[in-house]
């Protein structure tokens, strides 16, 4: 009998018209609403059963009328937060040259490691016989931190990096405390490129910041450094390598001075990236440093956390590290989770959290470390500064370079001189970026260069992956030089969504959902 | 090394168009004799089985909460966590993401935090919520901060009932600010006499509701009281299921709202990543730490999200910011936010139901065990015992049997004379033989 | 007759009597962009020539205004609160954001007119 299902099998004649959808959804890109547009009050997709009856111990506290929110089923919420990930860029997407942010490769050997029970299933406070097992891995993990940065101590339970330059902050406020120099040392210098959480911890610690100039190459130099030191200077926070991506040039004189006029040496250790098993911090003279183990040690960023921003020491400041700690005597690790309980010989200046730190993450960075080992480590950040270089050499003949007289390390920064006159802005330029299937570099950062473009492309990236990154960023550069402003200005064209209205949301801002008014007053 | 994509043919090439002979040229402004020639002195690299052999050896030696009959609490909580959670918060898009800096690309980052925050706010019933702290702990102490920036005052009193390690972390704040700090005596029956230490230069108060020993308290007179002096009321929470069965801190008119949020989407994780839930009155907007996220459109007039009100914060502010917090708990939000969508109030209120009446069931048959002495009046699911003879050698011995019987109050406060003092969380996770077993082995012990 | 003199961070001050109303120039405001928030002092402040006076931010940015002379504060311009628009569309009307009474008028002297404060701006 004569099949007559056939139908079309050729692509037939293309249009390069929008064409406009009932739903206005396009094929895979869905519009999703929000939980309370699609759930219900009485919905809920978890199956628990009503306990028998009993007599409330919950006395005059039990609440009163329901809280207000939606439920949805299980089918439900894993359709509404896929469509979501859908919306999302991240590095199994594609090139993520965030500069500052080590968007490097997150193996999922280290998810897995982090979900064995044994390390996710262990509750903080019950008793330490029943974790030898945790305690033995933070001493692992203290153990390569210390190798690896030349520093003789750690302190390990700061939430992210912010929170370690807290941390360092603080041991170093202490330990002027404890010369007697408290009321006199309370200045900090600071240099015009830092992070912003720099000066921001500074002050969060009650001390007061002096800016360092930046030299005209993009560096610190010590003389700068020395005009500003003074008997009420209380530490330096130095980024090395600087966030313009140059390894300081000077720092070994830099903390010698720190030294010399009875003040300390704190390092941000955010671009450690670049010489993990090249150069240590102990060497240079550092007296406390973070490392962002959700950068160098990827552990994922999960769009904006959690991190993990252990602080290594110096002798000077080892005294001081903050509660909880582990002290091994006789072979035997005891966990020091009080002043009350400390060891002599130490003088805890607190506590940054509760409980001990991102163990989580901890576990993650060490199945990173491990699967590294020391060799992998430091190809891994020799291929970091190569890849950054190779980058800088591909482009630096049409996109101009602040700071040409020293080799990038981790990351290349250019700045927006070659823009000049075109009519395209460091923004058009990332935004255009995003329609070619990247994400944008860091951009407006740091603030010493004008439109900085910051270019961080790890050391997770094929030759092949950045010949196409330099390829697309030529066509797009010579596109921006020449007339095709519409291409960038309107960027991006091809994103879930097109350019977003930030005045608006900062004027008026909408922080929550809000039940819509009914159409008629109710009256 | 399978993590690395360049060949040696590619790093020869790729130096070449660099211009420069080998890699050590580009570290050429690392000091003379400070850049090492070989790898330092550790491991060299390993394969996946043998890491997993490492690290599987390392974990078998600890006792999961799940193997075991569980009541320890104080902080983190033992709950059960539904697969689709963990399945979700493990998509590339979500777990590979970085902080949503260009809206664009990262609205499925953007749309669960505003639904975070919204999700936040009904719970506590405030008007607004942030996109998450570290935890609660550094929560309440940028809590304090900011209640310091919003009276201009500079004196802080905190409750004898807040967990010992978050007095810790404000007082640390606090002393390193050179910040007025009060804190109230331990107080194990919720009967301190916080309102007579209010006064006109008191800057706020910090009060845990239920508290480190588990009991209910009446935050809307201290509210008054505070009010009435120019001062704001901080209510602090650690067990966020208890939102669902109890009056929220919102309707009792605290100013701020912070409070630990790891019992919903979260495991223990030996005390971290864990998410820090931070709410407050709409007026104080400009003074919260963190990230927030707003509503707004798109050149074309759709719906979007974006970071918002970012002056305040330290990329911008820098010395002048609200906080220097800049990563926060991003994937624990989400784990947070679909646990909750999955919960909706109906399964919140039913799984905090199951939570107390655990506790309630448990506490009874505690309270006929000779030596034991329940101390609560009111409590949720967590209570404290007093029993005749030191906690943490009750614990110690209840350990070795397999029981994980609770946190004895010497272990959060070593010289304060408690040591008689155990407390006890029950969830839902727990089973009439788990409660059995622990009584069994209480009147054994005791 | 009002006479407007201006800062060099460029605030301005309109002069009726003893009495000056600041705001920011036309030319600070298109520098800044979108002004989203002002923050403004308390009346009765008192206020020092170069101090600190109030906060304009825009989306990305936040600037520090400061008291082009020393005085009390007499009125705030609490119209920004809803409308921080208007800084960008009148600055030298609608736009302004507080009354100072003028403690010492010889200050006036050290800030530039119209004229030379155009200059100014397009010497920067």
């Amino acid at each position: 009998m004569l099949n007559r299902q056939g139908r079309p099998t050729q692509a037939g004649e293309a249009s390069h018209e929008e064409h406009l959808t009932f739903t206005g959804n396009k094929a895979l890109q869905q519009i999703e609403p929000l939980i309370f547009e699609i759930g219900h009050h009485e919905a809920t997709g978890v199956d628990i059963d009503k306990p028998v009856p009993f007599k409330s111990r919950l006395g005059k506290h039990a609440r009163q009328g329901e809280i207000g929110l939606p439920g949805l089923s299980e089918p439900e919420t894993m359709r509404h937060y896929v469509r979501l990930s859908q919306k999302n860029y991240g590095i199994d997407t594609g090139l993520f040259p965030l500069g500052s942010c080590t968007m490097k490769h997150n193996a999922r050997l280290n998810e897995k490691m982090a979900r064995l029970p044994g390390f996710s299933d262990v509750h903080p406070l019950q008793p330490t016989s029943t974790v030898p097992g945790a305690l033995d891995l933070m001493l692992e993990l203290s153990r390569y931190l210390m190798t690896l940065t030349g520093m003789p101590a750690v302190a390990l339970s700061p939430k992210a990096g912010a929170h370690g330059e807290a941390c360092g902050m603080m041991a170093i406020k202490a330990a002027i405390a404890a010369k007697g120099e408290g009321a006199t040392r309370n200045v900090v210098l600071v240099p015009e490129s830092a992070h912003g959480t720099n000066p921001a911890t500074a002050a969060l610690i009650g001390f007061s910041v002096r800016s360092v100039p930046a030299r005209p190459d993009g560096t610190v130099a010590v003389e700068d450094v020395k005009a500003l030191l003074g008997p009420e200077v209380a530490a330096i926070m130095l980024t090395n390598p600087n966030t313009c991506g140059i390894f300081e040039p000077q720092i070994v004189e830099i903390a010698a001075a720190m030294h010399e006029a009875g003040a300390y040496f704190y390092c941000d250790g955010a671009n450690f990236n670049a010489i993990v098993g090249k150069a240590r911090p102990g060497d240079l003279g550092v007296d406390a440093m973070h490392i962002n183990l959700h950068k160098t040690f990827s552990t994922p960023h999960g769009g904006g956390g959690p991190g993990a921003g252990p602080v290594v020491l110096s002798e000077r400041l080892a005294p001081f590290a903050p509660v909880p700690f582990i002290h091994v005597e006789n072979g035997k690790p005891h966990l020091i989770e009080s002043r009350d309980e400390a060891p002599a010989g130490n003088q805890p200046f607190g506590r940054m959290t509760a409980f001990h730190g991102q163990m989580g993450m901890y576990v993650r960075a060490l199945a990173y470390m491990l699967s590294h080992g020391s060799d992998g480590m430091r190809q891994a950040s020799e291929d970091a500064v190569l890849n950054a270089n190779y980058i800088r050499a591909g482009l630096s003949d049409l996109m101009s370079l602040p700071f040409p007289d020293h080799p990038s390390m981790h990351e290349v920064l250019f700045d927006d001189e070659w823009l000049k006159g075109s009519g395209v802005s460091t923004l058009d330029f990332a935004k255009a970026m995003i329609d070619e299937g990247y994400h944008p570099m860091t951009v407006y950062f740091p603030l010493v260069v004008h439109g900085a473009m910051l270019i961080e492309p790890t050391e997770s990236e094929s030759k092949a992956a950045l010949d196409l990154f330099i390829a697309t960023l030529r066509d797009l550069a010579i596109a921006a030089k020449g007339n095709d402003k519409e291409r960038f200005t309107s960027a991006p064209h091809h994103a879930p969504i097109r350019r977003l209205d930030e005045t608006r949301a900062a004027r008026s801002p909408v922080l929550k959902w809000e039940k819509p008014a009914p159409a008629k007053a109710a009256e | 090394m399978r993590y690395l994509p360049l060949t040696d043919t590619d790093r020869e090439d790729m130096l070449a168009r660099i211009g420069v002979s080998d890699v050590d040229a580009l570290f050429s402004d690392v000091p003379a004799g400070k850049l090492l020639k070989a790898p330092v002195d550790l491991p060299r690299a390993k394969g996946e089985l043998e890491v997993e052999r490492i690290l599987g050896k390392m974990a078998g030696k600890n006792t999961a909460a799940s193997a075991v009959p569980f009541f320890v609490g104080a902080g983190a909580y033992k709950h059960h966590v539904p697969a689709t959670v963990d399945h979700l918060i493990q998509r590339s898009e979500f777990l590979t993401s970085y902080t949503p800096y260009q809206p664009e690309i990262a609205q499925g980052t953007l749309q669960y935090l505003f639904e975070f925050q919204t999700q936040v706010a009904a719970l506590t019933g405030m008007e607004v919520a942030n996109a998450s702290m570290y935890d609660g702990s550094t929560g309440t102490g940028e809590a304090v901060l900011m209640a310091h920036r919003v009276t201009k005052r500079r004196k802080a009193v905190l409750s004898g009932g807040l967990h010992p390690h978050y007095t810790a972390v404000v007082e640390t704040l606090s002393e390193m600010a050179n910040d007025e700090v009060v804190v109230l005596k331990p107080d194990v029956s919720a009967s301190e006499d916080i309102l007579s230490q209010i006064d006109d230069s008191t800057s706020c108060v910090v009060v845990q509701s239920p508290d480190v020993f588990g009991n209910l308290r009446d935050l809307k007179p201290i509210a008054e009281k505070a009010h009435a002096h120019g001062a704001l009321l901080i209510a602090v929470f650690t067990e966020v299921v208890s939102l669902g069965a109890v009056v929220p801190p919102g309707a009792q008119d605290a100013d701020i709202v912070v409070g630990e949020g790891q019992s919903i989407g979260n495991a223990l994780n030996f005390g971290g990543p864990y998410v820090g839930l931070f709410a407050a009155k709409a007026k104080y907007i400009r003074q919260m730490p963190g990230r927030l996220c707003g509503e707004t459109v798109d050149s074309t007039g759709q719906r979007g999200f974006v970071l918002t009100l970012s002056t305040r914060e330290q990329h911008i502010r820098r010395d002048k910011a609200t906080s220097n917090i800049c990563t926060n708990s991003g994937l624990c939000v989400l784990a947070f936010t679909i646990h909750m969508t999955l919960l909706g109030q109906a399964g919140l209120a039913r799984l905090a139901e199951v939570n107390h009446a655990n506790a309630v069931k448990l506490a009874d048959a505690l309270a006929g065990v000779e030596g034991v002495t329940v101390l609560n009046d009111s409590f949720f699911n967590e209570f404290t015992v007093k029993l005749k003879k030191p906690a943490a050698e009750v614990v110690e011995v209840l350990a070795a049997r397999g029981i994980l019987a609770g946190v004895p109050v010497s272990r959060l406060l070593p010289k304060a004379g408690l040591d008689d003092l155990l407390i006890i969380a029950s969830t839902e996770v727990n089973t009439d033989e788990d409660r059995a077993a622990l009584v069994a082995a209480l009147v054994e012990v005791l | 007759m009002a006479e407007t003199r201006y800062s060099k961070d460029h605030e301005y001050i309109r002069i009726e009597g003893d009495v000056g109303t600041v705001g920011i120039s036309d030319y600070a405001q298109g520098q800044l962009g979108d002004v989203v928030f002002v923050e403004l002092p308390t009346v009765g402040k008192a206020l020092s020539k170069g101090g600190e006076a109030a906060v304009v931010e825009s989306v990305k940015a936040a600037s520090e205004v400061y008291a082009p002379v020393s005085g009390e504060v007499v009125e705030v311009n609490g119209e920004l609160e809803a409308a921080p628009g208007t800084v960008n569309e009148d600055p030298a009307g609608k736009g302004w954001f507080l009354k100072i009474r003028i403690k010492d008028a010889g200050e006036l002297d050290a800030l530039m007119n119209e004229a030379e404060y155009q200059d100014y701006v397009k010497s920067l």
